[in-house]
C-alpha cells in the first residue's frame, strides 16, 4: 500500500475501521453476523421510507406556499388598484418571505431525493457484495490450501465489512438530515399555525385588519360609490356616465359614505 | 491503490495519485483549521474529482479493503472541523 499520510483520510479510515468491529476472523464475523446484515438492510429500507415520508411532507408545504404566493400576488394587485400601496407592500413582503421559504424547500426536496437514490443504491450494492462474498468463499476454499484460503477469505471479508460500515454511515447521515428537515418542517408548520402565512395575521402599526379584510372593505366601499354614482346618473343629477368605469381609481371615497 | 469516498463507493487509482491526494488532503485540513470555507470546499472538491476522474469504480464482485477513505462528499467544513477535533462524523 502506498504511503498515505493525509490527515483527513487517516482519521476517516481509522473511524471506519472502528466501526468494523474487528474480529480475529473477519470471515466468521460476516458469516455469523447474518442477523446483523439483515437488520442493516432492513434499516436501510426503513431509512428510505423515512426519507420518502419527509419528502411528501415538504412537498405538501410547497403546495401550500405556492398557493400562498399566488394569493398574495393577487392581493397586492388588488391593493394597488385601490391605491393602497401600504397594503400592497405588506402583501408583497409576505410574498417574498413565502418565495424564500419555497426556494429552500426546493433545495431540501432535491437533497432528500438524492439521499433516497443513494440509500437504494447502497442497499443493492451491499446485497450484491454479500452475495459475492458467499460465492467467493466457496471458490477460494476449493482452490487454495486451508492456510492460504483463510487469508484470502479474511481479506474479502474485510472488504465486505467496510461496505457494511459505509452503508451504516450513509444511513446515519440520511437520518440526521431527515431529522433536521423534519424539525424545520415542524417549525414552519408552527409558523403557519401562528398565522405567519395566513390572512388572519394582524398588520403592523396597530392595524386590526388583515389584507383580505381591508381589501374587502375597499371593494365594498367602491361598490357603494359605484351604486351611488349609478343612482345619481339615473336620477339625472349626475352628469358623468364615464364614471362607471373609473370607480376603482376614485380617491377618498369615504367622504361619500352614506350617513 | 483503492480509495473509498465514504457513502459513495470505492475506486481503484494509479499509485502515482497517492502523493497528489496526500497534498490535497493536508491542504484541505489546513484550510479547515484556518476556517477558510471556500478554500476548504475547493480543495475537497478537487480531491473528490481526482478520485472520480482517475479512478475506476470497483465492481460488486471486488471485495477489497480500501487503502484510503475520504469523508462523505457532502461533508461541510463545520463537520470536518468537528471531525478532526475529536468526536465526529462517525461516532466512536
Amino acid at each position: 500500500m502506498p504511503g498515505m499520510s493525509g490527515r483527513m483520510s487517516i482519521v476517516i479510515k481509522s473511524k471506519i475501521n472502528r466501526l468494523l468491529d474487528r474480529a480475529e476472523d473477519p470471515s466468521e464475523t460476516i458469516e455469523y453476523s447474518y442477523q446483523k446484515q439483515m437488520e442493516l438492510l432492513q434499516n436501510v429500507k426503513k431509512g428510505v421510507a423515512d426519507v420518502v415520508t419527509s419528502k411528501k411532507r415538504l412537498q405538501l408545504q410547497q403546495q401550500k406556499l405556492e398557493q400562498q404566493v399566488v394569493k398574495l400576488d393577487t392581493q397586492a394587485r388588488q391593493a394597488l388598484a385601490q391605491n393602497r400601496e401600504d397594503l400592497a407592500r405588506t402583501a408583497l413582503e409576505r410574498k417574498q418571505f413565502a418565495q424564500g421559504e419555497l426556494q429552500s424547500l426546493d433545495q431540501q426536496v432535491a437533497e432528500l431525493e438524492s439521499q433516497q437514490a443513494q440509500l437504494i443504491d447502497k442497499e443493492q450494492k451491499l446485497r450484491s457484495k454479500l452475495e459475492q462474498f458467499r460465492t467467493k468463499k466457496e471458490v477460494i476454499k476449493a482452490q487454495y490450501s486451508a492456510a492460504e484460503a483463510s487469508v484470502k477469505i479474511s481479506e474479502a471479508a474485510t472488504g465486505v465489512g467496510e461496505e457494511m460500515a459505509d452503508v451504516g454511515l450513509a444511513m446515519q447521515r440520511a437520518q440526521d438530515k431527515t431529522e433536521t428537515m423534519r424539525a424545520r418542517a415542524g417549525a414552519m408548520e408552527e409558523l403557519e399555525a401562528a398565522g405567519a402565512f395566513d390572512d388572519n395575521l394582524q398588520l403592523g402599526s396597530g392595524g386590526q385588519d388583515d389584507i383580505d379584510r381591508q381589501l374587502h372593505e375597499l371593494t365594498s366601499q367602491s361598490g357603494v360609490d359605484d351604486d351611488l354614482a349609478r343612482m345619481k346618473a339615473e336620477l339625472g343629477s349626475g352628469s358623468a356616465p364615464a364614471s362607471q368605469g373609473e370607480l376603482g381609481q376614485s380617491s377618498a371615497p369615504s367622504e361619500e359614505r352614506p350617513a | 491503490m483503492i480509495v473509498r469516498i465514504a457513502t459513495e463507493g470505492q475506486y481503484r487509482l494509479p499509485d502515482e495519485d497517492a502523493q497528489r491526494l496526500n497534498e490535497l488532503d493536508n491542504q484541505t485540513v489546513e484550510a479547515c483549521e484556518a476556517g477558510d470555507e471556500p478554500r476548504f470546499l475547493a480543495l475537497f472538491t478537487e480531491m473528490l474529482d481526482l478520485v472520480r476522474r482517475d479512478g475506476r469504480a470497483l465492481g460488486d464482485d471486488e471485495l477489497e479493503e480500501s487503502d484510503v477513505i475520504l469523508p462523505p462528499p457532502d461533508t461541510s467544513m463545520d463537520e470536518a472541523a468537528h471531525e478532526f477535533s475529536g468526536e465526529g462524523l462517525i461516532p466512536d
